[in-house]
């Protein structure tokens, strides 16, 4: 590999009425590194007005989540060599677009505060509140989250319904809480579930968990959610 | 040009670690506070710490001790920390890691269900004696939880953010102090003057300086960019960590508790070289001295792979579990950035550029320090920094793995309590001068009216020349000749940056407008650590030099301090530690 067609949509809302796609050509031995987001830097030096948002580089951030060839991931651990010749990319669906890949989040992390995404607890212990290997281990998968959007713009449900369906982003952060041993709002962050579009929307069509660059299973927890609520009703 | 005026108790430049900790308490305090942050707060570099925080819990060796804890700090910092700044961190490390805990943190357990310690370079109990386990850890992702917790608590404590907004630069007052702070909305291009009776620098490292770094794209240095304009000093700006496993070629960082959990060094022959250079310590060995053994090994010629110049990081002895369940997180980067699995091969490595154990001085409450004629400390009204861009200085020459994350929240939280007795004792605004508004503003309207005319290169070239002179001649090795030639060479790219020309003039989301403006603070840090490093004509932690390798503690038992003008002064370091006796200057041990 080394010659790479990068086809980017391009918006500028100071001089474009609508997105355009817009064709780089590049020789990948002309810039240090491998990944998506390597390529998009190399073009930004010779095109200024190229917009997107990175940090890290490495995928730990969640800035660069984009949609690439149709599907959403993070341009930072893209490897250029596993695509094609051709690779078009796109901001995150669903979201109002600032400018080129850049989309307003607004929507997104009110949904992601509205679950109280904090641990409720007022005792206040002298040392560390023991929590064993096991209890822990249930935060595994759930914790790591980076909040890069990806699963819950690639969600049919939130597509459809993006102010009243939290989304799996949301959901897996309320899961992550109801999970803690050391949680003690269980009852309450389950009743502020209760409602027909917030939780329910989810149609397990696993979109979420097949787009996370980090691996985590937001329709499992969306899962593990329902159950308490069923356990509980019983 | 129209600039809005919004008025503040506080402002917190910065949403890391450090930021986050601050605003917390401020947001506590009823007070009007805010926190400005060109990234989204959890994208903040913090998320990429992976090893721990270090505090002496004795979770798992029975008993360690905080005055060890200090000892080793010392020691680390190869004298050149401040012993009351060290005693305070090391003193309140367990409450502060108790805590984050509190907050939510999802630490890693032990078997008796407490937070999990693991061993780090440099880290000792009974005063250098025996081994210890002193690093709190989240697996090792443990910078990703504590930043997430911290914002937790903040969206918990409705604190104010201006999410994506670009500080520019601080206005001074009319008597010399600050009186806050011009930024810029990116998603709008709108400026504002942000004024505030105190402003909390917490813009985390610099480490773009340098072409290979383990720091994200974020670390450009500007808190020191803005203290330097403002007239003030940094301090100990020679002091570069190279750590010595980044992933060869890419820069991610390989986190020394992988060392921690047993993994090693070996060069070409397969040896374990580390147990040659240090017997006790070994691989554990502070940062500094076993970034200068790979390199002496790449050298003598026993680097691997077919140009010889990196060394290998072994793991695949280690339990699959231990390697699932306490190594997650280096295993994916192994995977994606090296093409390495872990389990089954070694991970290429190399020393790379990744903490700036220089910044603006401050006193152990977080309050930014500059002197008298008479080189005596003066305290800036109105000016705090906490976190990497602050030197108080606990990490001297060298600074110990998982003392960051320790730092950024000890003296995020000492700041943000200072401020908020000041701010509670009537502390008033002060009167902002036009004067330096104006120069404040001038910045970003050269760039936006640069020009592509002969003898003016678009700015990211002149930033990637810069990169290459820092990665050449500021790394594990110096010497006086190179940095000499290396000086000359970025004085002249200094006035190159002014004259770099800015190719998108977009009022929305201009990126290239805030890599322009980072550009301005990066060629500044590069040009201090030029002047600082040649300064410094001994051999003391990171600093290195091949023309004069002792420490020389009759000369350089000072900090050193620059000004943009490059000027240099000494300071002090301070040997009072106010609970204990002070540590006597002495050899380090291997
Ligand atoms: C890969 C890696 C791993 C590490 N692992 C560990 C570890 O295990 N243990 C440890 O103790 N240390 C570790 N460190 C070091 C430690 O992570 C950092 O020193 C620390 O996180 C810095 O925190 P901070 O709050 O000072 O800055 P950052 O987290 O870098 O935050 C800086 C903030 O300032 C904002 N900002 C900067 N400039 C501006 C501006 N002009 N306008 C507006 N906002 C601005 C940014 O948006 C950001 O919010 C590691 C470092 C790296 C690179
Ligand atoms: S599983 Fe649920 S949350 Fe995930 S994509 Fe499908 S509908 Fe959305
Ligand atoms: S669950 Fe995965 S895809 Fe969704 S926001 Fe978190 S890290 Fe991103
Ligand atoms: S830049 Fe941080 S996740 Fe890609």
């Amino acid at each position: 590999m080394s010659k790479k067609v990068i086809s980017v949509q391009r918006f500028n809302p100071e001089t474009d009425k609508k997105p355009y796609m817009q064709e780089y050509q590049i020789d990948t031995n002309d810039f240090h590194g491998t990944m998506l987001l390597d390529a998009l830097e190399h073009i930004k030096t010779m095109d200024q007005t190229l917009t997107f948002r990175r940090s890290c580089g490495e995928g730990v951030c969640g800035s660069d989540g984009v949609n690439i060839n149709g599907k959403n991931g993070l341009a930072c651990i893209t490897d250029l060599r596993k695509l094609p010749k051709t690779i078009k990319v796109r901001p995150l669906p669903a979201f109002p677009i600032v400018r080129d890949l850049v989309v307003d989040m607004e929507q997104f992390y009110s949904h992601y505060e509205s679950v109280e995404p904090y641990l409720q607890n007022d005792d206040e212990p002298a040392t560390e509140r023991i929590q064993s290997i096991d209890e822990r281990a249930k935060l595994d998968g759930l914790y790591e989250c980076i909040l890069c959007a990806c699963c819950t713009t690639s969600c049919p449900s939130f597509w459809w319904n993006p102010d009243k369906f939290l989304g799996p982003a949301a959901l897996l952060w309320a899961y992550r809480f109801v999970a803690d041993s050391r949680d003690t709002a269980t009852e309450k962050r389950l009743d502020q579930l209760e409602d027909l579009f917030k939780l329910f929307r989810c149609r397990t069509i696993m979109n979420c968990a097949d787009v996370c660059p980090k691996g985590l299973n937001p329709t499992q927890a969306i899962g593990h959610l329902r159950d308490e609520m069923i356990d509980r009703a019983i | 040009m129209d600039l809005k005026t919004l008025k503040y108790d506080a402002i917190i430049v910065g949403g890391g670690g450090a930021g986050l900790r601050a605003a917390l308490q401020l947001s506590k305090s009823g007070k009007k506070v805010a926190v400005v942050s060109k990234v989204f707060p959890t994208r903040s570099h913090t998320v990429a710490a992976q090893g721990g925080i270090n505090a002496a819990l004795g979770n798992r060796d029975g008993e360690d001790d905080w005055r060890y804890h200090m000892y080793d700090t010392v020691m680390g910092a190869d004298f050149l920390g401040d012993q009351d700044a060290i005693e305070y961190m090391c003193q309140h490390a367990p409450a502060t890691v108790l805590e984050l805990e509190h907050m939510g943190m999802p630490f890693t357990r032990d078997e008796n269900g407490k937070i999990y310690q693991r061993a780090f370079g440099g880290q000792t109990r009974e005063y250098g004696k025996k081994n210890v386990h002193r690093t709190c850890a989240a697996a090792d992702r443990t910078g990703h939880a504590l930043l997430h917790t911290l914002y937790q608590q903040n969206v918990k404590a409705k604190s104010h953010f201006f999410s994506e907004w670009y500080a520019l630069d601080l206005v001074k007052s009319e008597t010399g102090g600050v009186s806050g702070v011009i930024v810029e909305c990116i998603e709008t291009g709108e400026l504002n003057f942000l004024q505030s009776k105190a402003v909390i620098l917490a813009t985390g490292g610099a480490g773009q300086i340098y072409k290979t770094t383990t720091n994200a794209y974020t670390c450009t240095g500007d808190g020191l960019g803005m203290v330097l304009r403002a007239g003030f000093p940094i301090q100990d700006m020679e002091m570069w960590q190279i750590h010595p496993t980044g992933i060869y070629g890419v820069g991610s960082l390989i986190s020394e508790g992988t060392r921690g959990e047993g993994a090693y060094l070996i060069n070409s022959e397969g040896e374990r070289y580390m147990e040659r250079y240090s017997p006790n310590k070994k691989d554990l060995d502070c940062r500094d001295v076993v970034s200068r053994c790979s390199i002496q090994e790449i050298q003598e010629g026993r680097g691997c792979g077919p140009n010889k110049d990196y060394v290998l990081l072994r793991l695949d002895h280690l339990p699959k579990e231990v390697i699932e369940k306490r190594l997650p997180g280096i295993t994916e980067l192994a995977r994606t950035f090296a093409g390495v699995d872990p389990e089954k091969e070694p991970i290429p490595v190399i020393p790379t550029a990744h903490y700036m154990m220089g910044g603006i001085p401050t006193n152990k409450y977080g309050q930014a320090l500059t002197t008298d004629k008479n080189g005596n400390d003066v305290i800036i009204d109105g000016l705090y920094a906490a976190g990497e861009c602050a030197c108080v200085s606990v990490h001297g020459a060298n600074r110990l793995g998982a003392n960051s994350l320790l730092d950024i929240v000890v003296f995020g939280r000492a700041s943000g309590m200072h401020l908020e007795e000041d701010l509670k004792d009537g502390k008033p605004f002060s009167k902002p001068s036009e004067e330096d508004i104006g120069r404040c503003l001038s910045r970003y309207e050269r760039w936006m009216s640069s020009t592509d005319q002969s003898g003016s290169e678009p700015f990211a070239e002149v930033r990637s020349d810069m990169q290459q002179i820092m990665m050449d001649y500021f790394g594990v090795f110096r010497d006086g000749k190179g940095m000499q030639e290396a000086m000359d060479k970025l004085l002249a790219i200094r006035p190159r940056v002014q004259k770099a020309y800015l190719g998108d003039k977009s009022k929305t989301f201009n990126t290239s407008l805030v890599e322009a403006l980072e550009l301005d603070n990066m060629i500044e840090v590069a040009i201090a650590t030029a002047y600082s490093a040649l300064y410094r004509e001994e051999s003391r932690g990171a600093h290195s030099r091949i023309d004069f390798t002792e420490r020389d503690d009759k000369k350089f038992l000072h900090h050193s301090l620059y000004f943009i003008d490059g000027r240099l002064e000494k300071r002090e370091i301070n040997m009072k530690p106010e609970l204990v006796e002070p540590f006597e200057l002495r050899e380090r041990e291997h």
